[in-house]
Order: structure tokens, then C-alpha cells, then sequence
């Protein structure tokens, strides 16, 4: 049976854990900072040198570690991007903007053990020659700010920030900085715009990839809360060792954020792809089950932007025979292991790890409809394939979900969605807001037809006075 | 003059504009601090920003119109934010969001913030609150509840003095 593997919130839920230094020190705090700190220069056998710092970025490449705000990409990559010879400074923001609906790890850590994302964070800058880092939290988090604030002075008064870092002469300072209630802030260029006081409008890449021009246009680093966290692990075990967590190209562990329709949602955290979406819905010691008397009919598996799973479909996916052969396995949505690699064979993504289930109850065109007032209400509004797209969707959902609809909705829907993504748009939101209306769509489409087929036909009476 | 920095605010915006190498990057910072302290951000609150900040007035406002948080008028003194998003709403966002327009005398049905005739309370849908597991979810002011049944919205409307 699958279990849970708490590396990241080892302690955050011990009874007597609290967010203070004190605490966090008792429990070995801050011991992986000390030994990234102690790493000294190496002469490798061909004679050329290695810097601590490259030592430790070695380590994370090394770990195969992989983003954990959504995209997942390798975090050893990105960071072999920054520009090193610019000569301007070096800058590091941990998004913990955390917006994507279905999505609540890093509040867990950010409220529960703060000093161990300070600690990564702070690993993280030594190894990139940063000196000055912020923690963008999303404006709702009010509380959060607050707790990381208390954490961030209790650091530098112990001397783990500020100048002479542990008298290794590094000097770092980290700075929380609120948003406001955008989503489009967890975007990465349009968080960094956010910060610089302007709205948070996306830029376009190239050129503006952030490893390049990044905040103040200089090189900048941006990573997930959870993605920082694994860092001082990485340094803890060593980049090899935790590679050994996971399953190759998904090592390591996930915090998945389970909600809708289980008897027990909340937060697991699993070695990734050493469950599968069952074993996380209805073992015992995840989600429990569906509520008594209800099926399952659909499953948000990486947070609102990823493609819905309707139950009972079946993927081809990729697996090694006895003899190491890739054979295509037939495999059930259910049967697919929560990893990064498997949810993209079968067309998704698990995005944030952020897994929303539906039974049978629910109005599958009511769901996508409030999803997609979601996506209307956070377009930024600077490209208009995304901002007319996602208000008509919006619009043409609003009058299917209030009797108002028509049989060709469904395909006018597909029709607007097709028409956003692909190339037209500044960030990969116009993506976001057109997965789920696609899938959605496809695979329920005769909710979405029948739905505004009895709309046409009611009205049809109505105008003609038949009955 | 209706906006009077009080020297404590003085010093705190002093103090943010210190954790950036450009003045501007504080704005959203110091509109969280007026907000903080005066409820909203006033015309001659923005002025006073862009004077701090050596920047136009219009740099200011653009980012006041933005940001759902920040307000330009006066809200309720208790701001009820219900999460409106799908986890939520499987789990009886809207129901709530009812209950609480019912009992405040205002319009379930009505977009955007809405604020009781006495002042007393602003209710407002937003959108996902990184909490979806514990749906339905809302904050009164900065404080954050969850599993928020009608009993226990009563509750906490009742504790509103
Ligand atoms: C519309 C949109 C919203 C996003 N929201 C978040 C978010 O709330 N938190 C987050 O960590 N990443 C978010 N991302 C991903 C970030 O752009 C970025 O890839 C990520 O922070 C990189 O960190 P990682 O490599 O550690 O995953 C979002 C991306 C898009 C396109
Ligand atoms: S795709 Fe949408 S959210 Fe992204 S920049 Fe364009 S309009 Fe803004
Ligand atoms: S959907 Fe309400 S907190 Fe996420």
C-alpha cells in the first residue's frame, strides 16, 4: 500500500512543532546552511577547480530536482541559465504566490515551518552568489507575511542573514514582499514586474527569460516555496541520495493537495510516482474514498490549469518489460502514478499537485463555468486573444449555466479556446484558461450539447407559444 | 486634507523603501501600510505615495486600479471575503456567500464588493484562497476560517461589535 513520506513537513504537523527558531534549531535547524557554508574548493582530476558554490548547484543538477510551481522544470537547469558574467547582481524571489485553485502545500510550510524554507532559501543564494532575495507572498496571506517576517529577524539575529553570514564573510538579505489579490503575480515575469511596483504584466520571452533579464533586468532566479525546501534537503542527503527518492526523472517527494469530493481532502506528501491517483483518492490513509452512494466522475489532477481526467478512461502509457523493452501499457486514469512524466503521457499535467475530484453530483458544465470566471476575473488583459477569449467563454458559460444557453455552445467554446493558446499570447496563462474549457469540453460533450439543447428547445416554445 | 501620514507610518514607509535598490519596487508595500492604517487609498493618499517615491501620481494609481486588495473608497469596518473557486464551491461557497448577503440585507447576486448601508460590513466573493481542502473558506479582516458552516458564520457575524 502506498504511504506517506514526509520529508518537507516532517515535523510541520508534530504536536509541541512551533515556527520559531528555538524550535527549528532543536530539530537540527540550520545544520544544512552550516555544512553548505563549510564546502571548500575542490581540484577535480583534470586539474581545473570548483567552487563551493559550484559544488552545491553540482549537487541540485545532480538531485534531478524538478520545479514544484508548475511547470516542473529541472531547478539544476534553470539555474545553470543565469547570466554569471554580467557583472550586475544576482537576484533570488521564492514565489509563494500560491494561487493556482486546488493548490495549499506552501501555506503549510510558510505557516508551519518558515525557517525551513529561510534555510533553503538561503543555501539556495550562497550557491548563486545572491545577496539580495525576496519572498513574494500572495496580498491573502497576511498571517504568512507576518510569521516569515518574525522568522526572517530571528535569522538575522542569530546570524544565519545579514553581513558576514557565520563569519564566512557572505552577506545576504531577504525581504518578504505582499501582492494584492492578482493571480497573474504567480506568473514569474509578472510577479518580477509586480515587485518593481508596476502592474503585473507579463513579459515576453525572449528576451525577457528571467535567468537573463530578470528583476531590475538582471539575472534573477525564481522558484517555488517547495522547490527551495528541497534544496536544503538536497545539501542534507546529498544530490545522489535524494535522487534516490522518487522515481527516476521524478525524484524526490510532493506535497499533494487533495480536494472536492474525498471523505478525507488535504495535504499528503508522497515520494513522487510512488502513488497512484486511486491510491490517493481512496486508500485509507489519503483521501478515504468518495462520500457513501456517489461514483466518481472527473479529476483536476495538477490544479484548475491542467486537463481534466474523466473517470474511466484509459491512456497508453509507457513502460519497460521484463526485457527493457518500452512496451505501451494500457492504463486506467486511475491507475496512473502521481508523477510528473505519467500525467503527461496521459495529456495533463500535475502541475501544482494540486488533484480536485468530482463525483457524480456535480454539473460538469457548472464546474467548468466557475472555473472559467476564475480565468475571466485574472487575464491581465494585455493580450487579446486571452482577455476576449476568456470573457466570452466566460460569457457563453454563464448563459449555459442560466438557461440561456444553445446546442452549439460547446463547439463555440472549443472554437474560442482553440483560437487563444498556441503561440498568440505573452505567458502561458491563455494555456491555462484554455485547457480545462478544451477537455472539458471534449470529453463531456454531451452534457455541454443536451444542456443547451433543452434551453433552445424551452425557448423555441416560449417565443412560439407552443407547449 | 483627508490623508495625514502619521509619523509611525512615516517610519515605516521609511524603512520599506530601504529593502529595494529602486524607490519605486515599495509602492504595493506602501499602499498595504495606508491601507492598513486608513481602511482605503485616497486620491491624496496616491499623491502623497508618489512624492515618497519620486514617481508620477499616475504610476501609483495604475497599480491601485490593478490589484483586487487595494480599495479607493471606504469599506465596511468588517471585510468578509468568501472564496468563491471550484474546491469551494463543491463544497458550499456559494450557499455561504448567500447566507451572509441574506443576513446583512444585501444582493447575493450582485458583482463585487458590497457594503452594508450602516458601514458595518463589506461581503465580497474572491477567488481561491490556497486552502481548498478545508472548503468553504473565508477571511473576516485578516483572519482566516475554514470549514465555515452557516452555524458557524453566524458566529462569527455575531462576534462583529
Ligand atoms: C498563470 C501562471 C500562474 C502561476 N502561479 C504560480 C504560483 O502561484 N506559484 C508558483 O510557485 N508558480 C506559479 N507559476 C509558475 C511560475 O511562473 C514559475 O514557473 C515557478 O515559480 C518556478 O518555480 P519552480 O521552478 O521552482 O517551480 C505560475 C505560472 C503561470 C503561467
Ligand atoms: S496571456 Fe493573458 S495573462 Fe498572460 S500576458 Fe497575455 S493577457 Fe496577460
Ligand atoms: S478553492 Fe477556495 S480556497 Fe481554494
Amino acid at each position: 500500500m502506498a504511504q506517506e513520506y514526509k520529508l518537507i513537513l516532517k515535523h510541520a504537523d508534530e504536536s509541541g512543532y512551533t515556527p520559531d527558531i528555538e524550535c527549528y534549531l532543536r530539530h537540527g535547524g540550520y545544520n544544512d546552511l552550516k555544512k553548505a557554508l563549510a564546502f571548500q574548493t575542490k581540484t577535480l582530476a583534470d586539474g581545473k577547480t570548483q567552487s563551493p558554490q559550484e559544488q552545491l548547484r553540482q549537487e541540485v543538477m545532480t538531485s534531478n530536482l524538478r520545479g514544484r510551481g508548475g511547470a516542473g522544470f529541472s531547478c539544476g537547469l534553470k539555474w545553470s541559465f543565469v547570466d554569471r558574467k554580467s557583472g550586475k547582481p544576482i537576484y533570488l524571489i521564492c514565489n509563494a504566490d500560491e494561487s493556482e485553485p486546488g493548490t495549499f502545500k506552501d501555506r503549510q510550510i510558510i505557516h508551519k515551518d518558515p525557517h525551513q524554507l529561510i534555510e533553503g532559501m538561503i543555501i539556495s543564494c550562497y550557491a548563486n552568489d545572491v545577496k539580495l532575495a525576496y519572498i513574494y507572498i500572495r496580498g491573502e496571506m497576511p498571517e504568512g507575511a507576518k510569521i516569515l517576517n518574525q522568522a526572517l529577524k530571528e535569522a538575522r539575529a542569530k546570524n544565519f542573514l545579514g553581513k558576514n553570514i557565520l563569519g564566512t564573510g557572505y552577506d545576504l538579505e531577504i525581504y518578504v514582499h505582499r501582492g494584492a489579490g492578482a493571480y497573474i503575480c504567480g506568473e514569474e515575469t509578472g510577479l518580477i514586474e509586480s515587485l518593481e511596483g508596476k502592474r503585473p504584466y507579463p513579459r515576453i520571452k525572449p528576451p525577457y527569460f528571467p535567468a537573463v533579464l530578470g528583476l531590475w533586468m538582471c539575472p534573477t532566479i525564481v522558484n517555488n516555496v517547495e522547490t527551495l525546501c528541497n534544496v536544503k534537503h538536497i545539501v542534507g542527503m546529498g544530490g545522489l541520495e535524494f535522487a534516490k527518492l522518487g522515481t527516476p526523472n521524478n525524484t524526490g517527494t510532493r506535497i499533494v493537495s487533495l480536494s472536492g469530493h474525498v471523505k478525507r481532502p488535504g495535504y499528503y506528501e508522497i515520494e513522487v510516482g510512488k502513488a497512484t491517483l486511486r491510491e490517493l483518492l481512496y486508500d485509507k490513509n489519503f483521501g478515504g474514498g468518495l462520500r457513501e452512494g456517489r461514483q466518481l466522475k472527473a479529476i483536476i489532477p495538477g490544479g484548475s490549469s491542467s486537463k481534466v481526467l474523466k473517470a474511466g478512461e484509459k491512456f497508453k502509457l509507457k513502460k519497460k518489460d521484463a526485457e527493457g523493452k518500452e512496451i505501451l501499457v494500457e492504463t486506467d486514469m486511475l491507475d496512473l502514478p502521481y508523477d510528473f512524466d505519467s500525467l503527461a503521457q496521459a495529456g495533463t499535467m500535475s502541475g501544482s499537485s494540486a488533484i480536485i475530484v468530482m463525483d457524480d453530483s456535480v454539473d460538469i458544465v457548472n464546474a467548468l463555468a466557475n472555473l472559467s470566471e476564475f480565468y475571466a476575473h485574472e487575464s491581465c488583459g494585455q493580450c487579446t486573444p486571452c482577455r476576449e477569449g476568456s470573457l466570452w467563454m466566460n460569457k457563453t458559460l454563464h448563459r449555459l449555466t442560466h438557461g440561456e444557453g444553445r446546442a452549439q455552445d460547446a463547439e463555440y467554446l472549443v472554437k474560442i479556446a482553440d483560437n487563444i493558446p498556441g503561440g498568440r499570447t505573452i505567458c502561458a496563462f491563455g494555456e491555462a484558461c484554455s485547457w480545462p474549457v478544451q477537455s472539458f469540453v471534449a470529453k463531456f460533450k454531451d452534457e455541454f450539447i443536451a444542456k443547451g439543447a433543452a434551453d433552445e428547445e424551452r425557448h423555441s416554445k416560449e417565443v412560439t407559444g407552443h407547449n | 486634507m483627508s490623508f495625514q501620514a502619521t509619523p509611525e507610518l512615516e517610519a515605516e514607509v521609511h524603512e520599506l523603501i530601504s529593502h529595494y535598490p529602486v524607490k519605486r519596487a515599495a509602492s504595493l508595500m506602501v499602499l498595504h501600510a495606508i491601507q492598513e492604517k486608513f481602511g482605503w487609498i485616497s486620491s491624496d493618499a496616491v499623491q502623497w505615495t508618489a512624492k515618497k517615491l519620486e514617481l508620477q501620481p499616475i504610476n501609483v494609481f495604475e497599480i491601485l486600479t490593478f490589484y483586487p486588495m487595494l480599495r479607493q473608497e471606504p469599506q465596511g469596518k468588517y471585510a468578509i471575503k468568501v472564496c468563491r473557486t471550484l474546491s469551494c464551491a463543491l463544497g458550499g461557497a456559494y450557499e455561504l456567500h448567500k447566507h451572509f448577503c441574506d443576513k446583512l440585507g444585501l444582493d447575493a447576486h450582485k458583482h463585487g464588493p458590497q457594503t452594508t448601508k450602516d458601514g458595518k460590513f463589506t461581503v465580497e466573493f474572491v477567488e481561491c484562497l490556497a486552502s481548498c481542502g478545508t472548503a468553504p473558506v473565508m477571511m473576516l479582516g485578516e483572519k482566516f476560517y475554514e470549514d465555515v458552516s452557516n452555524a458557524k458564520a453566524d458566529e462569527i457575524v455575531g462576534g462583529c461589535k
